[in-house]
């Protein structure tokens, strides 16, 4: 009799254990925040910028302290993952009031119902911010989703020694780019001037953007998919020729391989963003002080367009309680001198805000580039033409299609075109699948 | 081995056994070359770390033990603080319901006990990780996302667990034993604590080292679970420090170092409790 009641009860507690979610309650953090709209506020801020801490201090302290609004920064791992754990968080109504976020993540958001439009709080601050970068924050729609934050502008960096050595001068134009590459396989074969990288879809982004491509486009209420437009094909056609002559390495960036290449020498010049002395300080440590950074190379002589490698963006979710509190603290941290600075300081970043971008912290050249004193002058001058980019809801998709084919198509040195048009084709029936509306 | 006869069957098989030896060796190499380099490059100073020889050791590792611990303050002990409290409640709350639950499913014979039991065997086969997500909305619901209790409330029921206890149970606790409890007036409850209880603990000490190692090693439920990194566990910690957005380089020392520090309990774990391995193969040796 009695061990009857014993197996119920252990059949009890498994059940139990599984049901457990469902009942009980914790004093741990939870949802929160009080009701009261005049109250002291508390916002969650899903970062990953290292030291924004520190500058949510500045404004807990300041500004913050005297409206009441308390922010506190937790920091996450960044990456297309994070994007899915908000849209999951999301969907939860667990959102974190404030989210870090790539521009390129913006619309995916968006479409997931996830992120607020803050232009009435926050829509004043569009004449800080270069037309390109804020036309990504806004979809180039009336809404507001996001304040820039960080901007990455595409540039040229080459080693000086070595192109002094091999008698190389900096190419203003692809055409001379190409020569470059070709002059120096002829004096010095085994080295490269660069490398093709089919790791690295948001460079090819950028490069395209340079060109004029806008990949995802709004018409009606259908999506339109560019990848494949005539500027694409000719950038992909670029360096599909020079990776087919062997007049450039084919070979990933961010690889120990990599590393290697640039730090002793292997491999001479670098297509990359404003942050890339950062990564060439860990990458390349032997030759700090021997690079130099010129304007990114032009389709037309003359001209200075550049793409954007990377930034991100501060936006307020529809979870949020105080929409109006995340959004003061958004615009504060991304238009405020004394933010910026510490942007600058604490986080590394290099501002998208124009006023920034000089001066402060700016002032001088980042330590690896002791050599250019004028690095954030010109890096300024640089970003006045970064061109505007056209993101979709489904980017990691695109991405994911870029590297697998042009992986292939750079392993075996063969035409990229086709790779383009297999990266398109994805893009479009991924769209479809998720019940877009996609125009032909 | 040692009469003459016996010889030639022994020395034909050692011939043999260079074959399984060799793939053995090749397997052991395989697990262990990437804890070798793990070990060698938590030596190396950030200048070092891609420029010098891969299995050179390098000069750098009490500085990168320095940096780790003063990343933002010490929050690389906070998460190892934050995984021993996962892995070690969890495991142990996960072994005590393993227990009880094996052996009342091995020793008592109820209506559905054994639709009970398919259904765990159908828990051991599926993957934790597709739980993940409807596990994060249920917890939602409850109002419970981004706390201590989120990441240990899921692990604490372990179908491998409550399988393996069963399995163990009804091997190790034989029914005379239990009968003869209940003969000279044993309530249930005592039988399992006081008799059935340490009959089953070797097994039991299999489970909450699986479960402990699982928990520890543990990376998609707490990351969908947290939003604090406050309360995340050393393989989230670390991850945030190799993920930092693009325009900042990965920490890849302090990962390194981090990711080394972070194995060494486990090991601790290990050679503590290899020991009630071994006795239970003597013990069990002498009984039957």
């Amino acid at each position: 009799m009695k061990y009857r009641i014993v197996a119920a009860s252990t059949a009890a507690v498994l059940a139990a254990t599984a049901l457990l979610t469902g009942c009980g309650s914790s004093d741990d953090d939870g949802s929160g925040d009080g009701p009261a709209a005049s109250g002291p506020v508390s916002l969650t801020y899903w970062a990953w910028a290292p030291g924004l801490d520190k500058v949510a201090d500045i404004w807990n302290k300041g500004e913050g302290k005297k409206a009441g609004i308390t922010v506190t920064v937790k920091k996450q791992a960044s990456g297309d993952d994070l994007v899915t754990k908000i849209i999951t968080a999301a969907k939860a109504h667990k959102a974190p009031d404030l989210v870090q976020a790539e521009y390129q993540a913006l619309p995916t958001l968006v479409s997931n119902d996830v992120l607020a439009d803050i232009s009435k709080e926050a829509g004043d601050a569009k004449g800080k911010f270069a037309d390109g970068v804020w036309q990504q924050a806004t979809l180039g729609s009336d809404a507001l989703y996001a304040l820039p934050q960080d901007s990455g502008p595409l540039m040229f960096y080459y080693r000086q020694d070595l192109f002094k050595q091999y008698g190389l001068s900096v190419p203003t134009t692809w055409d001379e780019f190409a020569e470059t590459a070709r002059a120096l396989k002829k004096k010095a074969p085994d080295k490269d001037l660069t490398t093709f990288s089919s790791n690295d879809s948001g460079l090819f982004a950028g490069l395209a953007q340079q060109a004029g491509a806008q990949w995802w486009t709004t018409g009606g209420d259908k999506w339109k998919v560019a990848i494949d437009d005539p500027a694409t094909q000719k950038v992909a056609g670029f360096w599909g020729g020079l990776v087919k002559e062997g007049a450039i390495d084919n070979q990933p960036m961010y690889t120990p391989a990599w590393n290697k290449a640039l730090n002793t020498g292997k491999q001479i010049a670098w297509v990359s963003a404003v942050w890339a002395p950062g990564t060439l300080t860990t990458a390349a440590p032997d030759t700090a002080g021997k690079w130099a950074m010129a304007p990114l190379p032009q389709w037309t002589a003359g001209e200075s367009v550049t793409g954007s490698w990377g930034g991100s963006s501060t936006a307020v979710t529809n979870d949020s309680k105080h929409k109006k509190a995340a959004a003061a603290f958004a615009k504060w941290l991304n238009t405020d001198s004394a933010a910026l600075a510490a942007l600058v300081k604490e986080s590394g970043i290099y501002p998208a805000a124009t006023a920034a971008q000089t001066g402060g912290a700016l002032a001088k050249p980042p330590a690896y580039f002791a050599n250019q004193p004028g690095f954030y002058t010109e890096a300024a001058k640089i970003a006045q033409g970064t061109a505007p980019a056209a993101w979709g809801p489904n980017v990691n998709v695109a991405y994911t299609a870029f590297k697998d084919n042009f992986a292939k198509a750079a392993k075996s040195r063969s035409d990229f075109a086709p790779a383009l048009t297999a990266m398109q084709d994805a893009t479009v029936a991924d769209l479809k699948k998720q019940g877009f509306g996609v125009s032909e | 081995m040692t009469t003459p006869h016996l010889r030639p069957l022994t020395a034909a098989p050692r011939r043999f056994a260079l074959v399984p030896t060799a793939a053995l060796l090749t397997g052991a190499l395989y697990c262990l070359l990437p804890v070798a380099w793990i070990l060698v490059a938590s030596t190396k100073s950030g200048s070092e770390l891609f420029s010098t020889f891969t299995f050179l050791p390098g000069s750098g590792f009490a500085d990168n033990v320095a940096d780790l611990s003063a990343y933002r303050d010490g929050v690389y002990w906070k998460w190892m603080a934050n995984s021993a409290l996962y892995a070690g409640v969890g495991a142990l709350l996960s072994t005590a319901v393993s227990a009880v639950s094996g052996y009342a499913l091995a020793v008592y014979r109820f209506r559905g006990r054994e639709s009970i039991f398919n259904i765990l065997l159908a828990g051991v086969l599926m993957p934790p990780v597709i739980l993940a997500v409807p596990q994060y909305l249920l917890m939602a619901k409850a109002d419970l996302t981004d706390s201590y209790l989120s990441v240990m409330l899921p692990v604490i029921l372990s179908p491998y667990g409550v399988y393996l206890a069963r399995i163990y149970a009804a091997a190790a606790v034989p029914g005379d034993v239990i009968e003869a409890g209940r003969m000279d007036g044993g309530g249930e409850w005592r039988i399992f604590r006081t008799i059935a209880l340490p009959m089953m603990v070797p097994g039991l000490v299999t489970v909450f080292l699986f479960q402990f190692v699982a928990i520890w090693n543990n990376f998609l439920l707490p990351y969908i679970m947290l939003g604090d990194d406050e309360k995340f566990p050393v393989t989230l910690g670390l991850f945030t420090l190799l993920q930092q957005g693009s325009n900042t380089p990965a920490l890849y020392t302090l990962v390194i170092t981090g990711a080394l520090l972070a194995i060494v309990p486990l090991i601790a774990l290990f050679l503590v409790i290899q020991r009630f391995w071994s006795l239970d193969l003597l013990s069990g040796a002498v009984k039957s």
